[in-house]
């Protein structure tokens, strides 16, 4: 089969746009994505959207985003999975145009947090666990976090503190990503002085909701114009699994297990090892998932992710580099579009384009993105195409 | 007229077939909100106080919740099935529903639906004891083997008013069944009611009104002196009859005002006196006071309870503890281990739990 | 207003209602078709005992919609004595610390209104520390 490149990426500032609509955001993207992908015209739309229903009040984005990006009559569809929701509707496109059945798909990761506040975007945020058995009894996604967390600290006598180098790491290389929300490296004490969101989550190991979108387009290498302008970015892998929605109902709750097969996945279809990735983009939404997600894909021992941000390992110069261009904790969070995010950052790094936070001579990225606590997990191994 | 038969004649209430305890639970929530919190606000911390402190429900907790455990602990004791009760039955005067029964939430929580009767009594503070004639009368009858009934509150005190020193939550669970099977048998009760104006909420307002000192000689000393004299002259007893008596208690001072006019003992009251500890607990006042008896009577001890509620009545009972009933106690916490279970809140902590902040 | 839904948890909110699965005696909370230990059908109803102990916990301080006025709160996952773990608020803590490994035991409480004040009380499970109570 031939190659399924990434021909065009897009993206808008992460932050708080109070002025700009979901329809907006999306489109800002979408634009930027055509743009860059030299003016390759899809087929279908796949739209990564977590909360619209609940925040906007919106649902029908397919048709909604078709419409307002100027391309009337494609088949457009949205696709939600949490906090995954993007990458699954990669996942989608990439489906889409291996089937044979698209040539080129365009794929947006869009979310507006901002046009509801306070407890109602919790109550949201909150939709994406077990309604019934989860949600009911008050819990958020960061208390489910936190209860990770706390559990993990006890049983690996993880120091307090253990956890600063991802958030230190995500703030550091945030600063020379100009999409970025936070792009301000912190220092250690600072992290140690954050207030407490819910024990032993503190400020720093929460990232933050904000607005954002991100597209890519997708397409056939054999589809390109000659006059193609960027060095080319195939998705090698693609891997998706999911778990218990419900943590409690899982016999190992420190244990991400959609993470370890989704990645096993995407691995076995790239036919490449874990050692040869040159860098790892993690769903850095709360730092005990990076620790999780660095255990699952097994670059560290159970137990001991949290050590590889202690040490270094996961920093621009390190053994394997995480959270590039900020990761979800300095870029921020903007929900079911943090998987596009993702992939867009992978391709600048595989292109060369990531000046400062440049990966020398990065062949192989991994992305990977969580929908609560790795319920569901997406995840893809991008290549530089020689 | 015909002749009265004596048979009708007699005031008692009493069942053709002896009924008894079968088992008993109490319910006290967790905090505590000394009096001097009170005074402090009010009064500038002048003036003597009427209990030390009084329980304070937590803000998950009302009397669906609270009756809910002290049924459990009452089906502990039992050790019965469920679904055996005929009769779930609430006295209190904080039900959480103007319309929509507190019993159908507590026979569900204890798996004692569908086969029986349900229903939420009111009486000021003698629901709960009404609710337990009631249920002596339905077992007493044949009708049901076993019937439960509840007294419980979460009492309403008007800020800054005489009651809001004791306005306390609490009550108990009492499930009545066949004498031969009880802990305590209840040998009779007798009830005595007038139209007396004491104290009353109208519909839709949040607190209480009560007539101050009126409240005190024609409401509560009348009706409880009424009510046990009756109650002995029938059964023929007198207060040295009794090892233990528990009175209504809406504050320290007039159970124990009202026991010595009758003519029991400091000693006869203490072990069911516990509005100094956990407030009036208004239907449960009464009916938590017997718990705090049958944690530690003995097989032979004989118990007078008198219970008031404004408007105003007093139903007595005349109880005997078998020998079934140390056994049976050690099955479900004691009432002074709630009581012991305690975490002490300021004023604006209760202001918060009571829902007496204006949130919109 | 979600009435039906309230309503056909009821079992399981105020009674620990789970199943036990008839083929391989696994204890099963919250109840669901398939038995997750054995993947057979399972439906035989089995009332958990409430009894358990505290697996993790935390704080929240920023609660959801419908659950603000009582923040802060306390929710932990706690592992059932029969098995299987659940997601509940602790509950009548006072001042009282709490550790991974605490004995817990399940109490019914007000969870949230259906709504507003003018919907139904939703009642349920949440659990608080055991031990205050005599041991036999």
């Amino acid at each position: 089969m031939t190659d399924i490149v990434i021909a065009g990426i897009g993206q808008t500032e992460v932050g708080e746009h109070w002025e700009l609509s979901l329809r907006e955001l999306a489109y800002r993207a979408i634009k930027a994505a055509t743009i860059d992908g030299g003016g390759l015209k899809p087929q279908a739309l796949f739209v990564g959207n977590m909360l619209a229903l609940n925040l906007s009040n919106q649902a029908h984005l397919g048709a909604l985003l078709a419409d307002y990006a100027g391309l009337p009559g494609i088949e457009a569809v949205s696709v939600e999975a949490a906090g995954a929701s993007g990458a699954a509707a990669l996942r989608q496109g990439y489906l889409a145009i291996a089937s044979g059945m698209v040539d080129v798909a365009l794929v947006v990761g869009v979310e507006k947090f901002t046009d509801k506040v306070g407890p109602d975007v919790e109550a949201a945020v909150a939709t994406a666990a077990d309604s019934d058995y989860e949600a009911m009894q008050g819990l958020t996604a960061t208390a489910q976090a936190a209860i990770i967390m706390r559990r993990y600290m006890y049983e690996y006598s993880v120091p307090a503190n253990g956890f600063a180098g991802f958030a230190i790491t995500a703030h550091a290389n945030g600063a020379g990503n100009p999409y970025a929300m936070f792009r301000k490296a912190i220092k250690p004490e600072a992290y140690a002085r954050a207030e407490m969101v819910s024990e032993p989550v503190n400020m720093f190991d929460a990232a933050p909701n904000a607005d954002g979108a991100a597209a890519l387009l997708l397409t056939r290498r054999d589809l390109l114009p000659k006059s193609y302008p960027h060095p080319l970015v195939r998705i090698a892998g693609l891997g998706a699994a999911t778990d218990t929605l419900a943590l409690h109902d899982r016999h190992d709750p420190l244990w991400f297990q959609s993470a370890q097969l989704s990645t096993e996945r995407a691995l076995k279809k790239a036919g490449i090892q874990l050692d040869q990735l040159n860098f790892f983009e993690y769903h850095d939404v709360f730092s005990i998932y990076a620790a999780l997600a660095l255990e699952a894909a097994g670059f560290a021992e159970r137990g001991q992710g949290w050590s590889l941000a202690a040490n270094g390992a996961i920093s621009l110069k390190g053994r394997i580099p995480c959270a590039t261009l900020g990761g979800l904790k300095a870029r921020g969070f903007p929900g079911g579009a943090s998987g596009v995010y993702q992939a867009v950052e992978a391709a600048l790094q595989l292109r060369g384009s990531a000046g400062a936070n440049q990966i020398v001579g990065a062949r192989y990225g991994l992305i990977q993105s969580l929908g609560g606590p790795a319920s569901t997990a997406v995840s893809a191994i991008l290549e530089k195409v020689d | 007229m015909t002749t009265p038969n004596p048979q009708n004649s007699s005031t008692l209430l009493r069942p053709n077939k002896p009924v008894g305890i079968v088992g008993y639970g109490a319910y006290v929530p967790r905090y505590r909100l000394p009096a001097r919190e009170v005074a402090r606000i009010w009064t500038g911390g002048k003036g003597g106080l009427p209990i030390k402190e009084k329980a304070v429900p937590g803000l998950d907790e009302d009397v669906i919740t609270m009756s809910i455990e002290a049924a459990r602990n009452a089906m502990a004791r039992a050790q019965i099935d469920p679904v055996e009760l005929r009769a779930v039955w609430v006295g209190s005067e904080s039900h959480p529903y103007a319309v929509k029964p507190t019993s159908t939430l507590v026979a569900e929580a204890i798996g004692a639906v569908p086969n029986t009767q349900a229903a939420d009594w009111e009486f000021a503070c003698k629901a709960g004891t009404e609710a337990l004639v009631a249920a002596m009368g339905l077992v007493g009858s044949g009708m049901a083997h076993y019937a439960m009934a509840v007294g419980m509150d979460t009492a309403q005190g008007k800020p800054g008013d005489a009651l809001e020193y004791t306005a306390g939550a609490g009550g108990a669970a009492y499930i009545v069944g066949p004498a031969e099977e009880s802990l305590a048998i209840i040998n009779a009760s007798y009830s005595y009611v007038t139209d007396t104006p004491d104290f009353w909420r109208r519909e839709y307002q949040k607190y209480p009104e009560h007539g101050m000192r009126f409240t005190g000689e024609p409401a509560y000393f009348k009706h409880i002196t009424e009510a046990a004299t009756a109650l002995m002259q029938a059964a023929g007893t007198s207060p040295a009859d009794y090892k233990w008596c528990v009175l209504h208690q809406p504050n320290t001072k007039f159970p124990q005002r009202v026991a010595a006019q009758l003519g029991f003992s400091p000693e006869q009251i203490a072990p069911g006196l516990l509005v100094p500890v956990i407030g009036n607990t208004y239907a449960g006042a009464a009916m938590i006071g017997l718990t705090g008896v049958l944690d530690i009577a003995q097989p032979g001890d004989r118990i007078l309870m008198v219970s008031f509620g404004s408007g105003a009545g007093s139903d007595a009972f005349d109880i005997l503890v078998t020998d079934k009933l140390p056994e049976r106690r050690g099955r479900a916490t004691t009432t002074q281990a709630y009581i012991a279970r305690r975490t002490e809140i300021d004023y604006a902590t209760y202001v918060r739990f009571r829902g007496k902040l204006q949130m919109k | 207003m979600e009435i039906a839904r309230h309503w056909r948890l009821k079992q399981q909110r105020y009674g620990l209602v789970g199943e036990v699965c008839p083929h391989c005696d696994y204890k099963i909370f919250p109840p669901r078709d398939v038995c997750p230990n054995c993947g057979d059908e399972a439906k035989t109803q089995y009332a958990f005992s409430g009894k358990g102990e505290v697996f993790s916990f935390t704080t929240i301080y920023e609660a959801p919609t419908g659950y603000d006025a009582n923040a802060p709160y306390t929710v932990a996952i706690v592992k059932l004595d029969e098995g299987p773990m659940v997601t509940a608020q602790l509950t009548d803590l006072g001042d009282q610390p709490i550790e991974i490994g605490m004995p817990v035991e399940m109490v019914t409480r007000k969870m949230r209104n259906d709504g507003d004040e003018r919907g139904i009380i939703v009642y349920g499970y949440k659990f608080r520390p055991f031990g205050f109570v005599p041991q036999r």
